[in-house]
């Protein structure tokens, strides 16, 4: 229960760190780290009990009418995730505090990536499938507030919207999966989708599923071709990009592919897709990061690449490419987010991220240097380094005799060697050379500006020494939980000749040989790419543009300000459906028979006819106006013959008086003495008023032709005067039983009343001063 | 005389629409009033002509003696007379208004808020 507890304490920093960014400036971000620092030793207290593939899921319902439950899962897989974002987190958090010291937007920044903390735990601990869509779309939402973090500048508010998207259009698609998943299978959570006997391949919708799933973890995790929006979400602060772009979230994706491989993997299609696009991705990443020289977004790049790299390993799924998986994936979280605080802290202590500006930094940033080193080596797979390990072990997990296994392995090794060589333009070039001309004198940053890559790149280096202690409480349980059986990882620092061991002796050699010929390589792609001009990066943009054109016409098209428009699409949609639904359901009236009426009646029909005529025919304004009277008493007349003489008595007042008013109005318009309209327009604007009157005539029609319903007319009749005390049926209906009725009614004519009078007494400057803003206002 | 009457309304909802589809704010606002006549008429026919005996109590009784005519739909148009008198004055007095401030009484010409050609979209970010 209190795993659940542990899931809110993230968000309750991301509420404290505004309400105690006034008191605690400086020791904000040193208070706040004490947070996820009792989550990571809160979980990590729960590491033994996991270490034999135990799984267990603790819940309470949550939405019970949906079967929605707010549950968390707890094995080696998910433990591992959350030891790296509350890990990694307290060090972030540490590093923000100085990155942004004496910036009075450092508690909202704390906020926010305490928001991300939340969110990130969330998702890699829940259980349930609507409980984890809920978190996904949070990272996305805080990631989202990260990176347009620094709001002010284009760049950041493009790649935040870019980010957010993108992301977010996949976690659209993950969502439908998991109800596609929910209503197929009846599982809604992973612990039972996991328990399944042939999880969900058996399903018809398998494939749908797999899609939908796939839509969201590769945009998550920056797969080919989504991978654009990660180098431009490096516009945010740097602690973010460490944390969220390298270590944490753009692993989310992972991690789902990683949780649903029991579930949905093993299939021809989950084989080929995924290392596929893995192997594109990993390949594209790489080539892509040798073109820059921006520190940071060289690292992105690899990020690209390594993300590329897990998915493809994950997709192949034998028992030794998910140990490699694994190993990989922690160690780099950890080198690769230990790179980003390097790369920041240069930024910060040296003023510049370009690598063609960047040289000689040994002197100035020494214990700088020593951990980029650190951090490089494990990147670049070297023992006695966590990273060695993982490339080891990956290597061994995908020999095979077969030209598949064979197509990957060459992928991996020629991505791994690239990825060694940018790995040392990161940790190594800067600090060669001879002193530069910088924009700062470079020196070493205060401590809790390296203590974060410092703790990073020496637990790269434990893992790799204590490898047997890391593999039996990291590797093999989180190994374990993906492949749904137990997986022995045993790889250990010490080289010894195999297969893997030749492979690593290529990928240095490679590794190396790329790196001295940075220069010419960079110069190569950069041409190339110029060459080719597009990139799914500006079609990003064209899409969005187009998106704006086309709405934006739409808009046009409908609101383009003309009031005859309005009134005809109006009147046409009014026509089509009366006289659609009339025929559709069939209730045109029937044909009825020619009415027999006293000749009275006859007389007032007609003089209502002909007004009615006259002042569609008039040239004359007064004839108009008349002729409205004219047809207005008529109707007043008709009122009194039915039995309606309060009806008439108001009829004729306000005929009188609309008469009244528009002559006086009238007159002081000039108006045009004909129609405006040429004979084709009067002939549409003609057919759709006939068509509007004859579905309301039918419409008419066929209502007094079905039985009357006279309930509600009884009613009042029966109780007008026995209950309200009044003989005239119809005024204790407005004055009594609907009287709260007639009270808005006299309060729409009281507000028709004031807003006359403001009309008639606020004079608005005329149109030519409106135009002219330096007009006299006097 | 429902007949006749739905044949009525259909008359006066056609050229209430006639009217409004015009450019000119006057002859639209005849149209309004048309409108509200007809929309009254409806509701009277659909209430039915059972008695053309105004729905009043006799002085010595507690319910109507005899047929009387629906005193619903009355009810109801009283209220809508009134409604739509109002909404009517205060049409006429914006379309005014707009003639006094903006020197036409033809509505595509009253673009002040909505100016013509202006149809680009904002872009960037």
């Amino acid at each position: 229960m209190i795993a659940l507890v542990a899931l809110a304490v993230p968000f309750v920093a991301a509420v404290l760190a505004p309400l105690l960014g006034r008191f605690l400036s400086r020791w904000l971000a040193i208070v706040l780290s004490l947070f996820p620092l009792v989550l990571f030793l809160f979980w990590l207290r729960l590491v033994p009990f996991f270490t034999g593939g135990e799984r267990e899921s603790i819940g309470v319902p949550w939405i019970p009418s949906f079967g929605v439950e707010f549950s968390v899962l707890l094995d080696g897989l998910s433990l591992t995730f959350a030891l790296l974002v509350s890990g990694i987190g307290t060090l972030i958090v540490l590093f923000a505090g100085a990155y942004l010291k004496g910036d009075e937007r450092l508690p909202r920044f704390l906020c926010y990536l305490f928001l991300f903390m939340g969110a990130m735990q969330g998702l890699v601990l829940a259980d349930d499938l609507i409980m984890l869509f809920v978190f996904w779309e949070l990272t996305s939402i805080s990631s989202f507030l990260l990176i347009g973090f620094e709001r002010e500048r284009m760049a950041s508010r493009r790649a935040a919207i870019q980010a957010l998207v993108v992301t977010g259009l996949g976690g659209l698609s993950l969502l439908a999966g998991f109800l596609l998943i929910r209503y197929a299978s009846g599982a809604s959570s992973m612990s039972e989708l996991l328990a399944m006997e042939n999880g969900l391949r058996d399903l018809p919708v398998y494939l749908a599923c797999f899609i939908l799933v796939l839509g969201g973890a590769f945009t998550k995790s920056a797969q080919f071709p989504f991978h654009f929006w990660l180098p431009n979400a490096m516009e945010a602060p740097t602690p973010v990009s460490a944390y969220l772009h390298s270590a944490t979230m753009v692993k989310a994706g992972v991690y789902l592919l990683m949780r649903l491989q029991p579930a949905m993997g093993d299939t021809i299609l989950w084989e080929t897709v995924l290392p596929v696009f893995g192997a594109i991705t990993l390949l594209v990443g790489t080539i892509l990061g040798l073109r820059q020289t921006d520190l940071k977004l060289v690292l992105a790049y690899t990020t690209v690449a390594s993300l590329g790299l897990l998915v493809m390993l994950t997709g192949f799924g034998t028992e030794g490419a998910i140990a490699g998986a694994v190993l990989y994936l922690v160690a780099h979280s950890l080198f690769k987010g230990g790179l980003f605080m390097v790369a920041g802290g240069i930024d910060h202590e040296a003023g510049s991220r370009d690598l063609r500006q960047l040289s000689g930094l040994r002197h100035g940033m020494p214990l700088t240097f020593a951990i980029a080193l650190l951090c490089a080596l494990s990147m670049g797979g070297l023992p006695p380094f966590v990273g060695f390990l993982a490339k080891e072990e990956l290597y061994y997990g995908l020999v095979g005799d077969d030209a598949w296994s064979m197509a990957l392995l060459a992928v991996a090794v020629i991505g791994n060697g690239l990825m060694l060589a940018l790995g040392f333009i990161v940790g190594l070039r800067p600090f060669l050379g001879k002193d530069m001309k910088a924009p700062k004198k470079a020196h070493e940053g205060p401590l809790d500006l390296w203590i974060g890559p410092a703790v990073l790149a020496v637990c790269g280096l434990g893992a790799g020494i204590l490898y047997r202690f890391f593999h039996e409480m990291i590797s093999i349980p989180m190994a374990s939980a993906i492949a749904g059986q137990p997986v022995p990882v045993e790889i250990s620092p010490i080289p010894h000749l195999s297969i893997a061991f030749y492979l690593t002796l290529l990928t240095i050699a490679l590794g190396v040989g790329i790196y001295l010929l940075q220069d010419s390589l960079r110069a190569g792609v950069d041409r190339t790419l110029t060459a080719l001009g597009w990139g799914p990066d500006r079609g990003f943009d064209q899409a969005i543009a187009g998106l704006t054109t086309v709405s934006h016409r739409i808009t046009y098209f409908f609101q383009n300000g003309r009031l005859d428009i309005y009134m005809t699409t109006v009147f046409c949609a009014l026509a089509f459906t009366v006289l659609f639904s009339l025929s559709f359901f069939a209730e045109t009236p029937a044909l009825p028979e020619w009415p027999a009426l006293a000749i009275h009646e006859w007389t007032i029909l007609l003089i209502i006819v002909v007004g009615i005529g006259t002042v569609i025919m008039a040239h004359n304004r007064l004839t108009a106006i008349v002729s409205l009277g004219i047809q207005g008493f008529g109707v007043a007349v008709l009122f009194m013959l039915q039995g309606a003489p309060d009806l008439s008595f108001t009829q004729f007042m306000v005929e009188t008086l609309s008469v009244v008013i528009l002559a006086l109005v009238m007159t002081r318009i000039p108006l045009a003495k004909t129609d405006h309209r040429s004979n084709p327009e009067k002939l549409v604007d003609g057919g759709i008023a006939i068509l509007c009157g004859i579905g309301i005539g039918a419409l008419l029609l066929s209502v007094t032709q079905t039985p009357f319903d006279g309930r509600l007319s009884e009613f009042y009749e029966q109780f007008s005067r026995t209950i309200a005390h009044g003989r005239n049926i119809v005024n204790v209906i407005i004055v009594d039983f609907r009287g709260l009725d007639t009270l808005g009614e006299i309060a729409v004519v009281m507000v028709a009343g004031l807003a006359v009078l403001g009309l008639i007494r606020i004079r608005r400057p005329r149109i030519e001063d409106i135009a002219t803003p330096t007009g006299d206002r006097s | 005389m429902e007949t006749a009457l739905s044949i009525v309304v259909g008359l006066l909802f056609a050229s209430a629409v006639y009217l409004m589809l015009s450019l000119h704010t006057i002859r639209i606002l005849l149209g309004v009033v048309l409108l509200g006549n007809s929309v009254n008429l409806l509701i009277f026919t659909a209430g039915r002509f059972r008695s053309d005996v105004p729905p009043i109590i006799p002085i010595d009784s507690y319910v109507p003696t005899t047929d009387v005519a629906n005193p619903l739909p009355q009810a109801l148009i009283l209220t809508a007379i009134v409604i739509s008198f109002s909404f009517f004055v205060f049409l006429l007095v914006l379309a005014y208004r707009a003639y006094q401030d903006l020197g036409t009484d033809d509505s595509d010409k009253m673009r002040l808020a909505e100016p013509v050609g202006d149809d680009t979209p904002p872009q960037g970010y």
